[in-house]
């Protein structure tokens, strides 16, 4: 029993914090301004909390799996919900909603967590839903807004289509195999025909969720209309969560099938990486700008994966932990920007360094790592996620990436110029900032300088993958 | 053996120095951030000194050899098993060395900067750059990692460019620091290159593996390495060339010197410090740490080496003849020595007597520190008294200021090569390896010597004789005790360190070098030298106080002024016109035409993609299913029917 809770630690605290939330609003005994410390310390609680009592090992019956390096996982995750806690405190503590919108938060929190989880496709299955659902109710949460309606639709609409291809491709797979536990699976693969439909029909919900190009479609409008918190929570928690359960899936489940998924992953990265740079250079609005940034950064997650090594797994983590700063950051200041001045438009951040010098430094630093300029930690995590997918030895293929990541130089540095050394008449005026909105940049810019240098963390990830 | 944390201090302190200032100076330390820099590095000299000592006297010796020791290394990121970036501290002769220059002239540019900055805004800025600096060249010197050597020297790169640039309300400064930035980075993409061609091949970023693989013919990496080649060099031959590339862009060689002339926009003290004792030997200091594998593995590389010193030292020389701006000679006269050094290595051989141009090359190296660092704080002083640069509001200086004058003059002496001053021994030591290996490079070395004698003379006859000086009413004297005791302290560097027997502690293979010395030998330079003093008299040391000969002597000086006048347009005209329109206008037109018309076709196509393929983003949800749809349907095709 005892074992039963230390492996089950993460989702049972998510559980206990929904539980408190779920109590705190139906006695409606706080302010959201306290409410929202309140969340913010219980967040860090158990952010903090996922590094101590991890234990190994199996529940329900083989369903459900858990390791140091998924304990990781989740605490990269934890940290992130931690940081849009704070992040986005300016837009939120107004919302009278405030505990819904946290209590679906980490509802899908929960779901990822058992997905990342998941030994089995009916785990999976019904964890992913639980991560998706809550999340199209979270983009809806600007009531009063038409976009964010229209943002929430097309969400749910698209996953659910998205879904039934999951679905239809898992009940071929029980009919051609007999069994949906992830141990069994390999065994019974054996490459036919409807196996690669099979594999392709379950690749596209991995391809939905993480915005692979052609399945992308949904992403820069979700992102336009819903809040800014849910976009964040988008762009990183659930694309780094689908991304560690995408490795598994491929490395473990198709693992027969590796040559094939290689080559899925060559061409659809490809893609990927193109358009998103195509797409991204021409923004106007911050939020389809970030949208297609980050199905850009999806390519090159995939070079990495497409690697089928150890080094491929590592490299991922960390470079999720990267991204967890870099794009919280960057999501965070358009945030506080967008909320006080209501400018979403890159032509308004002209001049910004004359009224907000800080705000343009974390800004300009969050670019920076996501353009992967040494030394900010981007660099650093382009670089494993480079040499990880060089493990091949397609040097083209590698040639092409590395093109591409100075493509994606280039219009991420058209919004640092903008910001300090285009002149505007009209600068965005001087914004006050929360003072949790503050340690959150701060945190995030720390995060940016410090993590690539401290070469340590990304040797404990690497020693925890094996 | 030395204790870690003593060695560890010696950058620690510069750079805590930079990080309080920094973060602090600005608002809480304002007027103590001098004092506070200053005693860092008094601290961090004192241990330098101590290291130095226990390393040549006490430890440092194994069976009669100088042997590398590496008292700390931290793994720092492991790209594969073998190939990793450490980060750690080699001891041998070259690093112990650099400790102590370096440190040493960092610190009386500290203190001299305490009168020479005072009372500006900035000032704990410039002393936190001052910090970031020293820090970034120790970690260079003491690498043990060719990685690591790249890191501080990129370091190295961006504090100078902010030291340069500390005038940034000044167009010219912002504009020569920009200068030096851009052509130091386009050398280091050599030097990178370099590092991974030689990585690749010595399968290690390891400095000591690296020259034990790939210096010596037995190993598997040499064979490998020496059988590869590429339009008739061997791999190792281009990885060092290369690796030379990033070096003499740092050092100022000839066709990459066109920033250090410009980087005298810095603060003088600044001028000392990087242009002319530290950063710009830093390439020298490479190929010294890379000899090994440029001497035995890569002749022709190092007949490069040889080639590119030689022509710079002569080409500078020359140039600095003509020059009227007291620091761009200075300048100049800092190419021209850095070239000595290059082509004393160049002619070196590995170990033994043959290592002759190896120990001179660093004794020049050490003793150009002294007074050229002397020559660049005197020329601050007399900038700081009469507020310009140029030798035509100077003349006449020596009653004002006799400090400066007697240090200058030293310097002036052993930098001319006059015995028995530092310069003398160190470029004796130079020419006769010359003399030895390759008559060409030590013709030209000779002529080279005549004309630094008679470039220095010109500049310190102009400075402190020719006309007289009026005093003006606000005169305030030479610059206090802070100004005056670092001169003092390097008069007697640069008078007197010519009598270490360098050869004892500095070798190419570490076992000790007897210094040999030919008296006939010295007749021909310090002859040249003589000479090119006494025409620089006979041009430039005249006076105006006998009346009856007013008339005369200023008919003359009029005719000197107009032959020198004659060289400087001559000059002025092969730089400006000829060179700028043979080179400079057809490269600028294939900048303008052909790199930025292919760069916007680049972007006119990427736009004009964007634009075909945007219909894809329509909004409408149903289209995106279709989408779906139709991708996944792909795939399957793709990998049924073609791929399976």
């Amino acid at each position: 029993m005892n074992e039963f809770f230390s492996i089950l630690k993460p989702e049972l605290l998510i559980t206990a914090i929904i539980f408190i939330l779920l109590f705190v609003k139906i006695t409606k005994t706080m302010k959201t301004s306290a409410l929202l410390l309140l969340i913010q310390g219980l967040l860090l609680l158990n952010f903090v909390g996922g590094f101590f009592f991890n234990t190994e090992g199996n529940l329900f019956g083989d369903m459900y799996f858990s390791n140091h390096l998924l304990m990781m996982q989740k605490s990269i995750l934890n940290l992130a919900v931690f940081l849009i806690s704070l992040l986005f405190a300016n837009c939120l503590r107004h919302h009278e909603h405030l505990p819904e919108y946290f209590i679906l938060m980490l509802s899908a929190l929960l779901g990822m967590f058992f997905m990342i989880s998941s030994q089995n496709m009916l785990m999976f299955y019904l964890s992913l839903e639980l991560a998706t659902i809550p999340v199209a109710a979270m983009a809806n949460f600007d009531l009063e807004k038409k976009a964010s309606s229209e943002a929430a639709m097309k969400m749910i609409l698209s996953s659910a289509f998205s879904s039934g291809i999951l679905l239809f491709g898992i009940s071929m797979l029980y009919g051609a195999t007999g069994t949906i536990s992830f141990n069994e699976i390999p065994f019974a693969l054996d490459g036919s025909v409807l196996n690669i439909l099979i594999l392709v029909f379950i690749f596209t919900a991995f391809a939905f969720k993480l915005s692979i190009v052609p399945f992308h479609l949904w992403t820069a409008d979700v992102y336009e209309g819903a809040p800014m918190a849910t976009s964040a929570f988008l762009s990183v928690v659930s694309k780094g969560s689908v991304a560690f359960i995408f490795i598994t899936m491929l490395y473990k489940v198709f693992q027969p099938m590796s040559e094939t998924w290689y080559n899925m992953l060559i061409i659809l990265s490809i893609a990927t990486m193109v358009i998103g740079n195509l797409f991204a250079m021409r923004q106007q609005n911050i939020k389809r700008f970030l949208a297609f940034s980050s199905i850009a950064q999806v390519g090159f997650i995939m070079v990495a994966i497409s690697s089928g090594s150890a080094k491929g797994i590592s490299s991922v983590v960390y470079f999720v932990l990267i991204y967890v700063f870099s794009n919280l950051a960057a999501f965070g200041v358009a945030s506080v920007i967008a909320t006080q001045s209501g400018k979403e438009r890159i032509d308004a951040y002209k001049g910004l360094y004359k009224t907000n010098p800080f705000l343009s430094w974390v800004l300009a630093l969050a670019l920076f790592s996501l353009a992967g300029i040494p030394p900010t930690a981007g660099f650093f995590g382009k670089l494993f996620l480079i040499s990880a997918g060089a493990f091949k030895a397609n040097y083209g293929y590698i040639a092409f990436v590395a093109l591409n990541m100075i493509v994606s130089l280039y219009y991420y540095l058209v919004i640092v110029r903008a910001m300090f050394m285009d002149r505007n008449e009209q600068p965005i005026e001087k914004i006050h900032l929360h003072p949790a909105n503050k340690i959150g940049l701060i945190i995030c810019a720390g995060g940016i300088v410090c993590i690539g240098l401290i070469s340590w963390i990304f040797d404990h990830i690497q020693s925890l993958v094996g | 053996m030395p204790n870690v944390i003593y060695i560890l201090l010696i950058p620690i302190l510069p750079f805590a120095a930079f990080l309080l200032l920094g973060l602090f100076g600005r608002k809480y330390i304002k007027n103590g951030a001098g004092i506070i820099g200053t005693l860092c590095m008094l601290i961090a000299a004192a241990l330098a000194l101590y290291i130095a000592y226990g390393y040549f006297f006490d430890y440092g010796k194994l069976d009669g050899v100088y042997r590398k020791i590496i008292p700390l290394k931290y793994n720092w990121l492991e790209f594969s098993p073998g190939i990793s970036i450490d980060m750690g501290i080699v001891l041998d002769p070259i690093s112990v060395m650099m400790l102590v220059v370096v440190t040493f002239i960092s610190l009386m540019v500290h203190i001299y900067s305490l009168g020479y900055i005072k009372g500006e805004e900035r000032f704990p800025t410039y002393y936190a750059f001052l910090g970031l600096f020293t820090f970034s060249m120790l970690g260079l010197v003491i690498s043990t990692n060719i990685f690591q050597m790249y890191f501080f020297w990129e370091l190295v790169g961006v504090s100078s460019f902010l030291l340069i640039g500390y005038y940034y309300d000044k167009p010219s400064a912002v504009a020569a620091c920009k200068k030096a930035f851009i052509v130091t980075r386009f050398a280091d993409l050599g030097f990178l290159i370099g590092i991974l061609v030689l990585s690749y091949y010595g399968g290690t970023l390891d400095f000591n593996e690296l020259i034990q693989r790939l210096a010596s013919p037995e190993s598997n990496e040499f064979k490998t390495a020496i059988a590869s080649s590429f339009l008739g060099l061997s791999a190792i031959t281009w990885g060092t060339v290369l690796v030379f590339i990033g070096g003499a862009g740092k050092s100022a060689m000839f066709p990459l010197h066109i920033w250090l002339p410009d980087a005298m926009e810095g603060p003088t003290p600044v001028s000392a410090l990087i242009h002319a004792a530290t950063m710009v030997v830093a390439g020298v200091f490479l190929v010294a740490r890379l000899f090994p594998v440029f001497a035995i593995s890569a002749p022709e590389a190092l007949n490069l080496v040889g080639y590119v010193g030689a022509v710079s030292a002569l080409f500078a020389a020359v140039i600095a003849c003509t020059q009227t701006d007291i620091k761009r000679v200075l300048a100049y006269s800092t190419m021209s020595q850095i070239g000595y050094m290059m082509f004393a290595l160049g002619v070196s051989g590995y170990g033994g007597e043959e290592g002759l141009g190896y120990t001179a090359s660093m004794f020049h190296l050490f003793t150009h520190a002294m007074f050229k660092a002397l020559l660049f704080l005197g020329a601050g002083a007399v900038i700081h008294y009469v507020h310009s640069n140029d030798m035509k509001d100077m003349g006449g200086l020596r009653k004002f200021m006799p400090v400066t004058h007697i240090t200058f003059l030293i310097a002036c002496l052993a930098i001319a090569g006059v015995p028995p001053f530092a310069g003398f021994f160190s470029k004796e030591e130079i020419l006769l390896a010359a003399y030895q290996h390759n008559t060409s490079i030590y013709w030209i070395a000779l002529i080279t010597s005549g004309l630094t004698a008679f470039y220095m003379f010109r500049l310190y006859f102009n400075i402190f004789w020719n006309k007289e000086h009026h005093a003006h009413g606000e005169h305030h004297g030479e610059g206090g005790f802070v100004m005056m005791m670092p001169l003092i302290l390097l008069a007697i560097g640069a008078a007197g360190a010519g009598f270490i027997h360098f050869g004892e502690f500095v070798s190419s293979d570490g076992a000790p070098l007897a210094s040999v010395f030919h008296l006939q030998f010295s007749i021909a330079p310090v002859a040249l030298g003589f000479a090119g003093i006494l025409v620089a008299w006979i041009l430039y040391k005249k006076q105006n106080d006998k009346p009856d000969k007013i008339a005369a002597s200023v008919k003359s000086l009029y005719i000197a002024a107009y032959h020198k006048f004659y060289i400087d347009e001559l000059y002025l005209f092969i730089t400006k016109k000829i060179l700028f329109n043979l080179i400079g206008r057809p490269v600028a037109w294939i900048d303008r035409h052909i790199v930025d018309g292919l760069m916007n076709a680049i972007g006119d196509l990427t736009r004009g993609i964007a634009e075909l393929i945007k219909g894809f983003q329509s909004g409408k949800v149903q289209q995106y299913a279709l989408y779906f749809l139709c991708g996944a349907v792909g795939l399957l095709l793709l990998f049924i029917y073609i791929w399976h």
